[in-house]
């Protein structure tokens, strides 16, 4: 099982989440976890999600949410979730 | 499972913090490359490395991808030349060939600085490490990516002081040779004492003899993470700023190790060692000078450097070796001039000399690094300053180097400008007096009396 951890940062708008979701499911992608924070204004999200269904490689799944990232005004990362483990985890 | 204050931890280190992976080193022997035909010597060599090394640019693209962590640089390190073209080489021409070769193959497979070119001459100098040596001002400036390294002394077989006293002069030669740009070239070349086999930094990285026949090194960096760290338990006792640098090592070298088992994974090439420097660039914040500030000092150099960078250096190892499963290379703080921001304001304040830098280089790693020194400066005197910084090295049991740059032409108050990671260098004064009959001596300087301990 692949998890990853897509993290969303930017200023707070309509539908961040309905794009990345609906993204998701067409990949189909499945969300494991959703963590969100709103900032002074600034949306913080965290999901950790399941790809091990998705036929489409990490890299180009991590360039298309980026760029709708673009598109609406966030940042948003895709990043494998060993990173994250191997530096907080023992 | 990993929760949403640790991800933006992690990511803001990546971001605003400037944590990124140095390098991945692949480490390729050449020893069954070995012919006595020039030509099929420099096929040999040529095609070893692009066999071996070429997914290695990819894999680094790739592990960026996924993680997310910048990787800086991808490179090669290679057996030392003089060993590979002992058979082949007859002359330093000869050598230069090899050099070639070795830029040829590193700009096909992509990866920005190749390193090898190098002698092991701590106790003797073959005809062909002779050759080699002399063939370095030549070789470094008729190729581009090409770094080259020279072992003078170890401590088991003492210094080489005619090594010593012929690199002197090599120096100058490569100074002046690259005289319209800076001296640059002189970057590109090391000279240490007690070399490692697993060095995955430049430029002294080469492929020990002692090593398989290709292996991965990675190098993490993360001076701006720590000096963040440090910043938030200022006035705080040195129990609690102790822990504070170990745990920040700790979680900077756990990323080193995933990237080094991960492209070993991706490579197919078994994983060597994660090397737990503290490596400055000359992008604000990413300093180590700015860490010892941090702790409390006015300016690098000030009194309590020394202490301070002991300090910083021993945590950073405490911390690092838990994180990873093999530890190597260098391993602690480097304290080049020119990379480091903090560094050269240092020395433009007047705060930092090379008599303070040498003697922070007795509790940190690496040693006298890219320092540069008016154009002028006697053979000997380079030699001076070499054989006092091997002589470190050689009683404390370390690791020690020179990368000097007597820019040729300049003099105290200019400054070098070499761009991009290796930053620019205010010309440092160097103690004017002689040591010409010291080191016109000729033969070797004795291992010290801890090297019997068989």
């Amino acid at each position: 099982m692949q998890k990853s951890v897509i993290t969303v940062v930017g200023k707070d708008t309509v539908g961040i989440m309905a794009k990345v979701c609906t993204y998701l499911a067409n990949n189909r992608i499945n969300i494991e976890d959703i963590s969100q924070t709103i900032v002074q204004g600034y949306f913080n999200m965290m999901m950790i999600v399941d790809m091990e269904k998705t036929d489409k490689p990490f890299t180009d799944i991590a360039s298309e949410l980026a760029q709708i990232g673009e598109e609406i005004g966030v940042i948003i990362r895709c990043q494998r979730e060993e990173i994250f483990d191997q530096m907080h985890r023992l | 499972m990993v929760n949403l204050r640790e991800v933006r931890e992690t990511n803001k280190m990546i971001q605003q913090q400037n944590l990124d992976v140095r390098t991945i080193t692949l480490g390729i022997s050449l020893l069954d490359c070995i012919t006595d035909d020039l030509d099929k010597l420099n096929e040999n060599i040529y095609n070893k490395i692009t066999t071996t090394a070429k997914d290695l640019v990819e894999c680094g693209r790739k592990i960026e991808a996924e993680f997310g962590i910048p990787i800086v640089n991808k490179r090669i390190a290679l057996t030392p030349a003089a060993l590979v073209g002992g058979s082949a080489c007859k002359s330093s021409d000869d050598f230069v060939t090899i050099a070639k070769t070795m830029d040829r193959a590193a700009k096909d497979v992509g990866v920005n600085l190749i390193g090898g070119y190098s002698a092991l001459v701590s106790k003797g100098m073959t005809k062909a490490d002779e050759l080699l040596i002399r063939s370095i001002p030549k070789a470094l400036h008729e190729t581009d990516r090409v770094c080259s390294s020279v072992n003078l002394a170890s401590t088991r077989t003492g210094i080489n002081m005619d090594a010593v006293r012929l690199m002197g002069q090599i120096i100058l030669d490569v100074a002046e040779i690259s005289k319209e740009n800076d001296s640059a070239d002189c970057m590109k070349l090391v000279v240490f004492c007690n070399a490692p086999d697993d060095n995955p930094f430049m430029a002294g990285a080469f492929h020990g003899v002692t090593e398989a026949d290709a292996i991965i090194n990675v190098g993490v960096s993360g001076p701006g993470v720590v000096k963040e760290a440090v910043a938030k338990v200022r006035g705080e006792d040195f129990e609690v700023l102790c822990e504070t640098i170990k745990k920040t090592a700790f979680k900077v070298t756990r990323v080193g190790q995933l990237v080094a088992q991960e492209a070993s994974k991706m490579l197919n090439i078994p994983f060597g060692i994660v090397d737990l420097s503290l490596a400055p660039t000359p992008a604000v914040g990413d300093s180590v000078a700015d860490i010892l500030c941090e702790i409390g000092l006015e300016y690098a150099g000030a009194p309590g450097t020394t202490a301070a960078l002991a300090m910083l250096n021993d945590q950073v190892k405490k911390g690092g070796v838990m994180a990873s499963s093999y530890v190597g290379g260098l391993s602690g703080a480097f304290i080049p001039v020119s990379e480091d921001q903090g560094m050269i304001h240092a020395v433009e304040a007047g705060a930092m000399t090379l008599e303070k830098l040498e003697a922070m280089t007795c509790v940190c790693s690496v040693g006298l690094d890219m320092i540069a020194i008016p154009g002028d400066t006697k053979a000997t005197t380079i030699s001076g300053i070499i054989a006092d910084e091997m002589a470190i090295g050689m009683v404390n049991q370390k690791t020690t180097a020179a990368r000097l740059i007597p820019a040729y032409g300049k003099k105290v108050g200019d400054s070098v400008e070499f761009g991009g990671l290796f930053g620019y260098a205010p010309i440092m004064p160097v103690n004017p007096y002689s040591c010409d009959a010291f080191i016109n001596r000729t033969g070797r300087i004795p291992a010290p009396i801890h090297s019997f301990k068989n």
